[in-house]
């Protein structure tokens, strides 16, 4: 991990890391690889992968309108509505 | 050089339940913004998914009526990426066990031939809401109503080799969902969206050029646009020397443009992981089996079924039977007049360019299969002629009443008084001497065509009532009078 690594996923990630803590991080991370490549070591060969750490099946649900419109409540906590929308900064590709 | 096209297309289909697929908010269309936005949709902490059961029913539906192995075992991870109409930060998607697995679905062509496409998969995916660009102090507005509704993504293998293939396959995948009832097959809505996969490579190169992703056509005209101008943009920039670059590009139905959206290889990232949320979903043999003994008649099956009960050429049937709306109407219509021929050719003809240019759909019609049944058995028993129904359909479907009705009110009953029609006939020969003159001097093959010359002015004297055959009939035994 060099710090173009960590440029990169801080990015995709949306978080800023300060370039004073960028060396500490790429340590970090590379860390934390090394745990992951020692795991890729071991012999898998004929295991099924697992899916999930639980050991169950999932439930489905029927499909019926559980859900009342509560359009209010939510918008009286958003930073900016109107016309019933959530107002976000201007975004266009 | 001799250029060879490839096409791939990666289709969503929004499925028809009532529900979302994650949360019990409903999906019904046109609601104010965000009044059907529940917690989990807008991604509050602390909340659950908890999957569909109908959204795995209409996915297995399809994966059997595309001949696909369904998976007993299928997952969902999570797709990464930020934007403002995906509260998560994250789309939760199947990537590594899908829904359905690797199917075809056979296409018909204008030459009369037929095409497999193969099916590479398709998953159970959510939909994202809405942005709106329009002015809000500089800001977006979102719509997370459409959040969360269930999608199947279907994704072909790049069989396709033009445009009409391409739209073909598109159609037949629009025939096959509604047919199954389980997307109401809205494009203008965005029921069925399509993202088009395209390169060039040059005639009898085996491997693929660089593709572009064409995202979000929601017409099959638009469709067939954006690939024959993506198409000839790719030729002309490497016949310039220059290199295609994998993109995505942004078509746009209005100025029939498309522009490049962004490079894919920067920034699609996705970084997909399982999602830690959802356990893995078991479908078993039985639940298989059951939806398979219940699934409505597909397209192919109602197409040959049209041909062989109602003596329909494949061709017609074909148009006829892949929507199933349009089958229903039909199969009312030929039903209750008899005559499965000329049903067939008044929904296609007629009927179909009268709602196209009121852009109805075959449900909004004005006129019903069994209006439509009774201005055709007044073809049959010779009260109108085909040029007077014309007339009829036109106010039947402006809601004038029904063809007896209208016939009645308007006096359009087709004369077949032999001595009106008599009349009108001594007359059109006593003013035409040079047709008479023609058609008496003419070789004995050549009269029957020339017999038509006379039509004209016998419609317009019986303001087109006149009996067609009958009107014929007369006027050839009263020219062989004067030989």
């Amino acid at each position: 991990m060099d710090r173009s690594d960590i440029a990169k996923l801080a990015h995709l990630a949306r978080i800023e890391i300060s370039d004073a803590t960028v060396d500490d991080v790429a340590r970090s991370i590379t860390d934390v690889l090394k745990l992951v490549d020692q795991l890729q070591s071991a012999d898998t060969q004929g295991i099924a992968p697992m899916a999930h750490p639980l050991d169950a099946v999932q439930r489905l649900r029927a499909d019926q309108v559980t859900e009342a419109d509560v359009r209010e409540a939510y918008q009286a906590i958003a930073p900016a509505t109107e016309d019933g929308l959530y107002l976000v900064p201007k975004v266009i590709d | 050089m001799q250029w060879e096209t490839v096409i791939g297309l990666e289709v969503h289909v929004q499925l028809a339940t009532k529900t979302k697929i994650f949360s019990g908010a409903s999906t019904a269309f046109g609601a104010a913004p965000n009044t059907q936005a529940c917690a989990i949709d807008l991604a509050m902490p602390g909340t659950l998914p908890v999957p569909n059961g109908e959204a795995f029913r209409f996915a297995v539906m399809f994966g059997l009526a595309i001949d696909a192995e369904i998976g007993t075992r299928s997952m969902f991870e999570r797709k990464n990426y930020f934007y403002p109409d995906l509260p998560k930060g994250y789309q939760t998607t199947q990537l590594e066990a899908p829904i359905v697995g690797a199917g075809h679905v056979e296409i018909q062509l204008a030459d009369g031939s037929s095409k497999s496409i193969r099916i590479h998969h398709a998953h159970l995916e959510e939909d994202a809401g809405k942005s709106l660009h329009e002015d809000f102090h500089g800001m977006s507005g979102i719509d997370l109503n459409r959040a969360g509704t269930p999608l199947i993504e279907i994704v072909s293998e790049p069989d396709m080799r033009n445009a009409e293939e391409a739209v073909a396959f598109a159609r037949k995948l629009h025939s096959i969902v509604t047919s199954l009832g389980i997307c109401d097959g809205d494009m203008s809505q965005g029921s069925m969206r399509f993202d088009v996969n395209i390169s060039v490579r040059p005639k009898g190169q085996e491997e693929f050029g660089t593709r572009t992703e064409t995202k979000n056509l929601n017409s099959f005209k638009f469709m067939e646009d954006a690939i024959k101008l993506e198409v000839e943009r790719q030729i002309d920039l490497i016949e310039d020397g220059g290199k295609v670059i994998q993109e995505t590009r942004l078509y746009n139905g209005d100025t029939r443009t498309a522009r490049s959206m962004r490079s894919k290889e920067e920034a699609n990232d996705y970084r997909y992981f399982p999602c830690p949320d959802l356990l893995p979903v078991i479908i078993d043999e039985d639940y298989i089996e059951a939806i398979r003994q219940d699934l409505p008649e597909l397209p192919d099956a109602r197409q040959h079924r049209f041909a062989k009960e109602y003596g329909l050429s494949e061709y017609d049937a074909g148009l006829i039977a892949a929507d199933a709306a349009t089958a229903h109407f039909f199969e009312e219509c030929a039903k209750a007049c008899g005559d499965a021929k000329l049903s067939a050719n008044w929904i296609m003809g007629d009927l179909a360019a009268k709602l196209n240019a009121a852009e109805l759909t075959i449900q909004q019609s004005p006129v019903s299969g069994a209006l439509l049944a009774g201005l055709i058995a007044r073809i049959k028993d010779n009260t109108i002629s085909n040029k007077i129904a014309k007339q009829v359909f036109e106010a039947m479907f402006n809601g004038e009443g029904d063809a007896d009705a209208i016939i009645e009110a308007k006096g359009l009953k087709q004369m077949s008084d032999t001595g009106e029609l008599e009349k009108i006939i001594d007359e059109v020969i006593a003013a035409n001497p040079a047709m008479v003159e023609d058609w008496l001097s003419s070789e004995e093959d050549k009269r029957k065509k020339k017999m038509g010359g006379f039509m004209g002015p016998i419609m317009k004297a019986t303001k087109g009532q006149a009996n067609p055959g009958m009107a014929n009939q007369l006027l050839e035994k009263k020219l062989r009078e004067k030989l």
